[in-house]
């Protein structure tokens, strides 16, 4: 049955190439952009290297202190004094790594400008996060301690800077007119792990906002629990903590959050202090989805329904032949699979060039967005609902076409 | 075999309504050649598709086979469709996008048969009305008659007890029309199977055993 429904969909597709076309056009184009964009998304909710512990980890990113009669409001990322002065004395979080935001430096080389984005870090960021060290190793407490200029630098930055040199452990990188000694080389971070990607980690002692007692700053924390079982102690914990932070003058709240990683990116999107801001990008990205699918749906709802009206006199002959409308139904929507399948398979070839073009173009710094078994997976359920949902209704005003008049078509 | 009682068949639009069959009362026995004649318009494919469950009568009783199919589901009609009845139709309504073969296997597909027997009873059909030869060829790469032959080889592969032809020879040349009436009159003899015939032409009518003709919607022999 279902071998004679494939020769039948393949030769209807044959006969009117350029509703085919298309058809397949719309499909294909569809699945490619959705494809594209969980690619993207997967690559944000899961970006994977450094930070492989996320089930046993707390994102703290920003602070809200708020004059809720006056309606005044602060936001910003935290100081290092606050995850030194307070978070660090938490039971509950076994290791913290403290970084700031990235900041940008000009090197010159040859007359050309070489733009180097650096954080300053803690010892215990590189125990956090599991950075692969090409060469070299990190800093630790006592070059922190003694404010060293010693830095780690990214692979992509060692290619940039120091060419083909073998290696570079103990050369000097020179940026904003200081010169620090490489210590380390890492391996490149996405540019989707925003918190972690970088060309240049510097100890933090040689920040100049490294001795700020405010709250507010320019450093973000990944706490670490010793299990996951941890995480909503080291959660409550942290939130009795910060309703017994001293309220700066003039301010009668102050909101700071220490969410899983999910919640975190979330939060950064779409939420704010009260709310973490998960309900409003799912209903964003569905709607965005649901829009996405409806307008090629709704088309290839009309170019099936003619395609079906033309063979009307087919489906006369298979009804006087003994195929129920049940039958007729299935039949119809079985080649609509063939079809959206034909689509998403050249969806896929079409997804694996944009995706190649992206990376390529390494507008994202080290982005590598791939297309692994999640993106393939949601791709083709995708598909599967696209036929499912295309098909449905022009198979169903099929089936209830008279028989007589079906053949007098 | 077939029995109608007081048989009417109105078509209504919003301003007219137009009686095409008028109380026919019609016996069909098991194994008879039965032809129906009349000028166009008379009401006779409408006879014939009422017959064969295609359309619904406005009024009055059909018994097959001894059942009365008036209250049978969509699915049941089906089957009983596939079961009792095949079709032959003047312009053959073959599929142009599958093979001969596939063409002849169509009304096996609706039953539980594996691809294997289809293929062996479609081979048998073909075989029987002489188109061994053109399994693998496509409907639009044979001539008229033989169109009109995968078409009974359509109607008979499924071993129906009845085959309801509406003028299988009407786009025929005489040759190739006779050709045609043999084969529909030797499976009349050699199967038994009952055969109703819509036609125009008096000398093919003649040919079966008892013919009816109708004018205006109403039996007048």
């Amino acid at each position: 049955m279902l071998k004679n429904y494939f020769k039948i969909a393949l030769a209807v597709l044959k006969r009117r190439k350029f509703f085919t076309f298309i058809s397949l056009f719309g499909i294909s184009l569809t699945l490619t952009i959705l494809m594209v964009a969980t690619a993207l998304a997967d690559k944000m909710f899961n970006p994977g290297y450094p930070d492989y512990n996320q089930h046993r980890s707390l994102y703290v990113e920003r602070i809200e202190i708020k004059n809720t009669k006056e309606g005044w409001m602060n936001m910003s990322n935290l100081s290092f004094y606050f995850f030194e002065h307070y978070v660090s004395r938490l039971k509950t979080v076994y290791k913290m790594a403290i970084s700031s935001a990235q900041k940008s430096s000009n090197a010159y080389l040859n007359n050309k400008k070489l733009v180097i984005g650096y954080k300053y870090t803690n010892a215990d960021y590189w125990n956090v996060l599991s950075y692969r060290f090409l060469e070299g190793k990190p800093y630790g407490e006592r070059e922190i301690k003694n404010a060293e200029q010693v830095a780690v630098i990214s692979k992509k930055t060692k290619e940039a800077y120091f060419g083909d040199e073998k290696s570079v452990i103990g050369l000097y990188i020179s940026a904003d007119n200081i010169n620090y000694r490489v210590i380390g080389v890492v391996d490149n971070v996405s540019g989707a792990a925003r918190n972690f990607t970088g060309d240049m980690y510097l100890p933090y002692t040689l920040a100049k906002d490294s001795k700020n007692t405010e709250l507010m700053g320019s450093y973000n924390a990944v706490l670490l629990g010793r299990t996951a079982d941890d995480v909503p102690r080291m959660k409550k914990e942290f939130t009795q903590m910060v309703n017994k932070l001293p309220i700066p003058p003039d301010f009668d709240k102050i909101y700071c959050n220490a969410d899983g990683f999910k919640t975190s990116i979330a939060r950064r999107m779409a939420g704010d202090s009260n709310s973490n801001g998960i309900t409003k990008v799912i209903a964003i990205g569905g709607i965005f989805v649901l829009l996405f699918l409806l307008l090629p749906t709704m088309n290839l709802v009309n170019i099936n329904i003619t395609r079906i009206m033309e063979r009307s006199s087919e489906i006369g002959v298979r009804k006087a032949f003994g195929a129920s409308s049940k039958t007729l139904v299935y039949q119809f929507i079985v080649e609509n699979l063939i079809l959206t399948f034909i689509g998403g398979v050249i969806g896929v070839f079409l997804s694996l060039l944009v995706i190649y073009l992206i990376n390529e173009s390494d507008y994202i710094s080290s982005f590598n967005l791939t297309m692994n078994l999640t993106v393939l997976f949601f791709s083709l359920i995708t598909c599967f609902l696209f036929g499912l949902i295309s098909g449905v209704y022009p198979a169903w005003r099929m089936s209830k076409l008279n028989i007589v008049k079906a053949l007098k078509a | 075999m077939i029995r109608l009682k007081n048989i009417e068949k109105v078509y209504r639009t919003a301003t007219v309504e137009t009686l095409a069959i008028n109380r026919i009362n019609l016996d069909i026995a098991r194994g008879e050649f039965l032809s129906i004649m009349g000028p166009s318009g008379c009401g006779k494919s409408t006879l014939l598709n009422i017959m064969g469950l295609l359309d619904e009568p406005s009024k009055g009783d059909i018994k097959i086979d001894d059942q009365d199919i008036r209250s049978f589901s969509d699915k049941k009609l089906a089957n009983f469709r596939n079961e009792k009845l095949g079709f032959i139709f003047q312009s053959y309504h073959l599929i142009n996008d599958l093979q001969v073969l596939d063409n002849v296997e169509l009304p096996l597909l609706y039953r539980n048969s594996s691809a294997k027997e289809r293929k062996a009873l479609a081979t048998e059909a073909l075989e029987k009305v002489g188109l061994s030869n053109r399994l693998k060829h496509f409907p639009t790469q044979l001539s008229g008659g033989q169109r009109q032959r995968v078409a009974i080889a359509r109607a008979i592969v499924g071993r129906p007890q009845i085959i309801l032809a509406d003028e299988p020879t009407g786009n025929l040349d005489s040759a190739m029309g006779n050709e045609i009436m043999e084969i529909l009159i030797n499976l009349n003899k050699n199967e038994g199977t009952t055969i109703v015939m819509v036609t125009h032409d008096e000398s093919m009518a003649h040919k079966t055993h008892r013919l009816v003709r109708l004018f205006d919607g109403s039996q007048v022999q």
